[in-house]
């Protein structure tokens, strides 16, 4: 019966989500599924490094940005189609991921998390100050050609929002694999306990660097979407703090390390931002503060996130089904 | 043959001489003792011995390859294991989970790795805890896990860094005798011990350390009666 079900849960979930666009015409809904499902996409790539491999990461921005920036700039400079701008920007993501990597992973806790927030803002910092080339601070506009699918754009709001639903089938699949692999134990291993990891012959510089590369050229194609879908690009949308922070948050909000916890997390928090910015008619701040107070709400009550919550109620709710079905055989 | 070799290796912390020039050795097959007072620098040498700690002087050799100053890692991956004094299982993984870790060293495939896991556990009278969370086991079966997660990565060299101590006395037998079965296998262990009945059962030798320096280096029944021995544990101005 369990096998049953947890087969039939995502299939009956993926033909759900394949069917909504003919339901959803109303483009504001869509647009704000699309970008949950980004959002989701993201924190699916976090997790990797951050909720699996337990290294808050507070810069996952910067490769967010690199792979904005990459697609926008070969496509707009040299007319490389984004698809493929896409590959370049999550191989220099890659690349940053290692530089940012090697020196930060001797540090732990507050101080790895620090250390990759300062690294998105020098990132930042550094496009904000290259005026012609990048655009500097104002960004940068996508050259529009309308209904060009090869040049990964489209006027429907339909085709978007079917490539970011086969990204995040692709990063629950690649959770799933992590999860269940070598990798994903030794990763786990590490978070728990990194030297008695390494007294099991685990060389947690490595496992952790193929994680957070992996997670990196993730989060680029996620910037490469991000830059088509809206079609402009600005250093403090791409490379802010806020956009790290966001991704961390849905992650352990959701649940970190588990495999649904950041989609369930992402589809939380986006309605309930978009609602906290309507009801209060736009707010600057409102969502951080909407994040900050979730946060401490999810770590005084369950650390583990949301998601542990509710297995929690799926088994106590069976529990009681079972009981209920064995007083009522008594009875008869 | 000697598996694992001390060349008067040393280590300092800023003017202490935590360890200073000790030598010995292991030899294959054999079970050695390795005991002296608190803060005598048992650990230390585990730490080094281990990966976790580079030696200040001196080397050390394993299987006929110098390892000082390699990673932890490295070393586990050569065959020389330690655990850890107090106990440190992966607390959220389940025991299970916690032993494939050290399988995986040898099997890349996760049903390989649980199998070989589960045989280990079998092994060690733990395969009906499989399922449960390593931090929701009792002291003594924590103690357990970590020999069992260490033996998974099948080591020629075993390092029992006090795998008794806070263990009631059926416990302690239970132990020892899995130590001796391991031993039976070919396993070759060095072991630090608090408890003396423990390091009088197991011990084929035994290495005295005291203040940092090898006092005696001998039978287990000699060691006890050395008079250098007894002044360490009994005279003394500690313990």
């Amino acid at each position: 019966m369990t096998m049953a079900r947890s087969y039939w849960l995502p299939i009956g979930a993926g033909i759900a989500m394949m069917l909504l666009p003919l339901l959803l015409t109303n483009p504001y809904a869509l647009s704000v599924v699309v970008l949950a499902l980004l959002y989701s996409y993201l924190s699916l790539s976090w997790n990797l490094i951050g909720g699996i491999g337990g290294q808050l990461s507070l810069g996952h921005a910067a490769y967010f940005g690199i792979g904005a920036y990459t697609s926008t700039v070969l496509f707009t400079e040299l007319g490389i189609s984004p698809w493929f701008g896409m590959i370049a920007g999550a191989g220099l993501a890659s690349v940053a991921a290692v530089v940012i990597g090697m020196p930060c992973f001797r540090l732990r806790g507050a101080y790895y998390a620090l250390a990759t927030l300062a690294a998105a803002m020098i990132l930042m910092v550094l496009v904000e100050n290259t005026n012609d080339f990048l655009g500097g601070p104002r960004g940068l506009d996508v050259r529009l050609l309308h209904d060009a699918p090869l040049s990964f754009q489209h006027t429907d709001k339909r085709f978007y929002y079917y490539i970011i639903l086969a990204f995040v089938v692709c990063a629950l699949l690649i959770n799933a694999w992590a999860l269940r692999s070598r990798f994903g134990y030794y990763l786990t291993a590490i978070r728990n306990d990194h030297e008695a990891a390494a007294a099991l012959g685990v060389d947690a510089q490595r496992f952790k660097l193929i994680a957070a590369v992996a997670s990196a050229a993730m989060t680029a194609v996620g910037g490469t979407f991000y830059a088509q879908y809206v079609l402009f690009i600005a250093p403090e949308k791409v490379f802010g703090s806020h956009l790290s922070v966001q991704i961390a948050v849905i992650c352990i909000v959701g649940g970190r390390g588990t495999l649904w916890g950041p989609v369930l997390g992402a589809f939380l928090l986006l309605p309930a931002e978009d609602l906290a910015r309507t009801l209060t008619g736009g707010t600057p701040g409102v969502t951080m503060m909407l994040y900050g107070l979730l946060l401490m709400v999810v770590m005084r009550f369950e650390p583990r996130g949301i998601i542990v919550l509710m297995e929690r109620a799926l088994a106590e709710w069976n529990r009681w089904k079972g009981k209920t079905a064995r007083m009522g055989k008594g009875v008869a | 043959m000697s598996l694992l070799e001390f060349r008067s290796i040393a280590r300092h912390f800023g003017g202490l001489k935590a360890i200073d020039a000790v030598s010995f050795n292991v030899q294959e097959g054999e079970t050695v003792g390795l005991i002296g007072p608190n803060g005598a620098g048992k650990t230390t040498l585990f730490a080094m011995a281990s990966g976790f700690l580079p030696p200040t002087d001196g080397q050390i050799w394993f299987a006929g390859s110098r390892i000082d100053g390699k990673s932890a890692p490295e070393i586990c991956r050569q065959g020389l294991v330690r655990t850890f004094q107090i106990v440190r299982p992966f607390g959220e993984m389940s025991v299970l989970d916690n032993v494939m870790v050290g399988c995986f060293l040898h099997h890349r495939d996760r049903q390989a790795a649980r199998n070989a896991a589960m045989a280990v556990l079998e092994r060690f009278d733990m395969a009906d805890r499989a399922d449960q969370a390593a931090k929701t086991l009792t002291l003594a079966k924590r103690k357990r896990l970590e020999v069992a997660k260490v033996i998974a990565t099948k080591p020629k060299l075993l390092m029992l860094d006090e795998v008794m101590a806070g263990l009631t006395r059926v416990e302690m037998e239970e132990i020892i005798n899995l130590i001796r079965s391991l031993r039976d296998d070919g396993v070759t262990v060095l072991l630090v011990e608090h408890n003396m009945h423990a390091v009088m059962e197991l011990s084929d030798r035994v290495v005295v350390i005291h203040h940092g320096r090898k006092i005696c280096d001998a039978e287990p029944q000699v060691a006890a009666n050395d008079p250098a021995v007894v002044e360490a544990y009994l005279g003394g101005d500690e313990d």
